[in-house]
């Protein structure tokens, strides 16, 4: 699977093809109305190209921390687990929730190509789908960790979990100690997407 | 989310192409139509369903694909068609306007949008 996909820029090097001024044509009668912008329309669509977001993610992660049952039921089951949530949207992969603890530390990869949860997380940052990292991580996990700023003691135990198209995989990173009688929502806040593919730690603040 | 909620409501046919879960465009007024429709659904212009319901009109009667169109040009030729027909229905935009401005951009005699 590849995931090339073209972005050509906004420019046009040759005459219009019919659609492309059909398409202009609409735009521009729509802005003499006032009806669009072309600030608003560049907002809508990196919007929807960038910002599906991780928040699904670290909406479950934030349930998980603050009731046990939906953890208990998000490890078993994390398809079924999100679903409760709402999270939906998977094409037929199977989600399961990896749980970081202080004696195993799991990190997330795709070493065929670029599998990625994106309904829980968002669309994939780049260098998940970089060669370096889809090789590296399975080879020198823990070197590579420690690039990414997450030093591991000796003792901690590394799990290396490669996405297929059948699975997908989350990882429940460990709350952060300090996060005492904080709300679900703003745990949520502090879930980042890279706790969640397990190249970083959960800061407690933020 | 909301941006997450729309776009879930387009299924099958009508899904918008993906790959990989990221939006597919091929070309910029792919993803300049994509933004129109969806920004005057999210300002309330119209309602979501009363676009999705004249894409999937579009799709079920779809012209078959010219050799060499991408599905993705295939789609968005389809939304484009959609949104001019509700844009119609509201009365926003006449046939003539918009045959009158695509040919200006046609020609070259416009360049910009506005």
């Amino acid at each position: 699977m590849s995931d090339r996909h073209d972005h050509d820029g906004g420019h046009h090097p040759g005459p219009l093809s019919p659609i492309e001024a059909r398409v202009r044509a609409i735009e521009s009668l729509l802005l003499e109305r006032g009806l669009v912008s072309s600030d608003a329309i560049d907002r809508v669509v990196s919007a929807y190209e960038k910002d599906i977001g991780p928040l699904n993610g670290a909406r479950a992660v934030a349930r998980a921390w603050v009731d046990p049952e939906f953890k208990k039921r998000l490890l078993a089951d994390a398809t079924a687990a999100l679903r409760e949530l709402g999270i939906g949207g998977l094409q037929g992969e199977h989600m399961v929730a990896v749980e970081n603890t202080p004696q195993v530390h799991n990190v997330v990869v795709c070493t065929l190509c670029s599998c990625y949860p994106w309904p829980v997380l968002g669309l994939p940052p780049a260098w998940y789908k970089s060669p370096p990292y889809r090789s590296r991580m399975v080879k020198e996990p823990r070197a590579v960790l420690g690039e990414f700023g997450v030093n591991l003691d000796p003792g901690v135990e590394v799990r290396v979990w490669d996405s297929s198209a059948e699975i997908r995989y989350l990882v429940l990173p460990e709350r952060p100690k300090e996060t005492e009688g904080m709300s679900e929502a703003a745990l949520a806040e502090l879930v980042t997407r890279d706790a969640m593919i397990g190249v970083s730690r959960v800061a407690g603040r933020r | 989310m909301p941006a997450d909620r729309t776009l879930r409501t387009l299924t099958g046919d009508t899904a918008v192409p993906r790959k990989n879960g990221e939006l597919v465009f091929d070309s910029p007024w792919q993803s300049r139509v994509f933004g129109i429709a969806v920004g005057l659904a999210e300002r309330g212009f119209f309602q979501w369903d009363e676009f999705r319901d004249r894409l999937i009109a579009e799709v079920a009667g779809a012209a078959p694909a010219a050799s060499g169109e991408s599905s993705a040009t295939v789609y968005y030729r389809q939304w484009t068609a959609a949104l001019e027909k509700l844009l119609r229905h509201k009365g926003v935009l006449s046939d003539h306007d918009l045959a009158q401005r695509t040919e200006q951009f046609a020609s070259g005699e416009r360049d910009d949008v506005y």
